[in-house]
């Protein structure tokens, strides 16, 4: 494949803070377009802040506070003109916990094309369909498009969140920890989802399981104590790390 | 036996007795409470009859039926929820998800819980002198709707603010992430998962206040009035006034008794049907709401 590569998120020196606390210390880091890049550290590391500063969810926490850039597509994201709500309708975000709206699947996908105005019952249909096999749920709710997103399991939930966040073709889906509150064979489907989507759509995860970043990601960085410490190729990180703070990491001496 | 200086039989009989007296306390509180119920239903259930619920009082209250009372408080109660419901929700919605934590926010918190106690009468002498009296409504319909909307502000406030802070905040990030802006994540997520319990919340509180006496006698109430109403001017009869009425003023208090049960049994009847149907809406709107 010689596509060449082209960045799809460009973080620039960048600093934020909670009130007093400095959480993220000049962070510069570059996320490739139709790539999986992985954020692995230990808990507190900053990963997490980092990735919903990528589409603006820090917005809703109050006292908080970002210097540097970060660019969207080239464009800067916090910039006083640009909007939060376009933002996060291109960059969507999958939440830790599986967190679908007490509705329907259906009105579940459709949360966010009816948003835009999308309101017509066929073209509806057909975005929920192609949302659901997207993110390989399609054959399992097919039947029960109806039924209470609330009822179904914790794998297919997260799935439903899955189509609900690709319903807006997003160029870039945002997984903050996406399987952690899933069982091991939940993890696998949403997994397998990752990886099918690979070269279609830029996916940026937060992980605590190092061995989901190595089977997943094209890209890892790590983090530790609000400073980004290392960023490469998974297979150099995981095999050949340039930092005696990433070895012990991966190598579980701490963290 | 003792080990590690422990006296497990003492613990026992410790865990016995507190089981004894919590088990005691609650059984008392049922029974004074059944008790109360009894006793209005031996003696006022002799009045209840169809024409007691649809016809006026008649010979100076020593007859006839309640009709316009009963009329009365469910306009009163359905007016006070008209203005309440929109007003305290509104309130709700901006003190849970605007509001910005500080010391402002702390005041109108206490603000609200201390005007959830203040007393009845207080409300009722303020609705005189300010709707009855400054704004000219009269003793109306709509002075004491007005009145009692007051009144049940402060827990209808409370209880929404408390439904929609029970909400996870993982709905809130989800509309948010998916391109809603504030109002739009509320309205359509929020709102719709805590209306069940904020509306049971208004409802309990209606409840109360439909019951009230001060409030409607100092704004709304006629203690006798042949008219039924016709605008929101009217003046309206209420069970409660009415009650206190028969009980106190006539000159056949003893006669009437039977009627007055009957009517007690009857604003009984009416609160706890409010709260039944309370009930039932949370149940409904709840099915397949959990989380």
């Amino acid at each position: 494949m010689v596509t060449a590569t082209q960045t799809a998120i460009s973080a620039q020196n960048v600093d934020f803070y909670y009130g007093d606390f400095q959480a993220l210390k000049n962070i510069s880091l570059d996320m490739q377009a139709r790539k999986t890049t992985a954020f692995i550290g230990p808990s507190g590391c900053g990963k997490s802040t980092f990735l919903k500063l990528l589409n603006r969810m820090q917005d809703m926490v109050p006292g908080a506070r970002l210097a540097g850039r970060i660019l969207l597509d080239g464009t800067d994201m916090y910039a006083p003109e640009a909007d939060p709500v376009a933002i996060r309708r291109r960059v969507g975000m999958v939440f830790q916990k599986p967190n679908p709206f007490p509705k329907s699947i259906y009105d579940n996908i459709c949360y966010g094309p009816r948003l835009i105005g999308i309101r017509k019952a066929a073209d509806l249909d057909i975005i929920v369909e192609k949302a659901l096999r997207a993110a390989a749920l399609w054959d399992e709710v097919k039947d029960s498009l109806d039924k209470s997103a609330m009822a179904l399991s914790g794998g297919q939930q997260q799935r439903v969140c899955i189509a609900r966040a690709l319903a807006l073709e997003p160029e870039v889906i945002l997984m903050d920890e996406p399987t952690s509150a899933l069982d091991p064979i939940a993890t696998s489907k949403v997994e397998d989802w990752i990886q099918e989507a690979a070269g279609n759509l830029t996916i940026i995860m937060v992980t605590h399981n190092m061995q989901q970043a190595a089977r997943v990601s094209d890209f890892t960085a790590f983090f530790f104590l609000g400073e980004l410490i290392e960023y490469g190729p998974t297979d150099d990180l995981f095999t050949s790390p340039r930092k005696k703070q990433t070895e012990n990491y991966i190598t579980g001496r701490f963290g | 036996m003792a080990l590690f200086g422990y006296d497990y039989q003492t613990r026992r009989r410790r865990e016995a007795l507190a089981l004894f007296l919590i088990r005691a306390s609650a059984v008392l509180v049922l029974a004074i409470l059944g008790g109360i119920l009894a006793f209005i239903f031996y003696n006022g259930f002799s009045a209840i009859t169809w024409d007691f619920l649809t016809q006026f009082p008649r010979d100076g209250m020593r007859a006839g039926g309640i009709f316009p009372a009963l009329l009365g408080t469910l306009l009163l109660a359905v007016g006070s929820l008209v203005i309440a419901l929109p007003l305290g929700f509104g309130a709700a919605i901006y003190l849970a998800e605007y509001a910005r934590p500080g010391a402002l926010l702390t005041a109108i918190r206490l603000g609200i819980s201390n005007l959830a106690g203040v007393p009845s009468v207080v409300f009722g002498l303020f609705g005189l002198a300010v709707f009855v009296g400054v704004l000219g409504f009269g003793r109306s319909l709509l002075s004491g709707s007005l009145t009692l909307a007051l009144l049940v502000l402060p827990t209808v406030i409370s209880s929404a603010e408390e439904s929609l802070r029970q909400t996870p905040q993982s709905f809130r990030e989800a509309a948010i992430g998916l391109g809603a802006n504030r109002w739009q994540a509320i309205r359509q997520v929020v709102l719709p998962a805590a209306l069940p319990n904020m509306l049971t919340g208004a409802i309990l509180a209606l409840g109360r206040a439909a019951g009230e006496t001060a409030p409607i006698m100092f704004t709304a109430a006629a203690a006798y009035t042949l008219a039924l109403p016709d605008s929101v001017f009217s003046e309206v009869m209420a069970l409660s006034t009415h009650i206190y009425n028969m009980a106190t003023s006539g000159t056949h208090i003893e006669e009437a008794r039977h009627l007055q049960y009957g009517s007690v049994m009857v604003l009984m009847a009416l609160v706890l049907g409010l709260s039944l149907i309370a009930i039932i809406i949370r149940a409904r709107l709840r099915r397949g709401r959990q989380w």
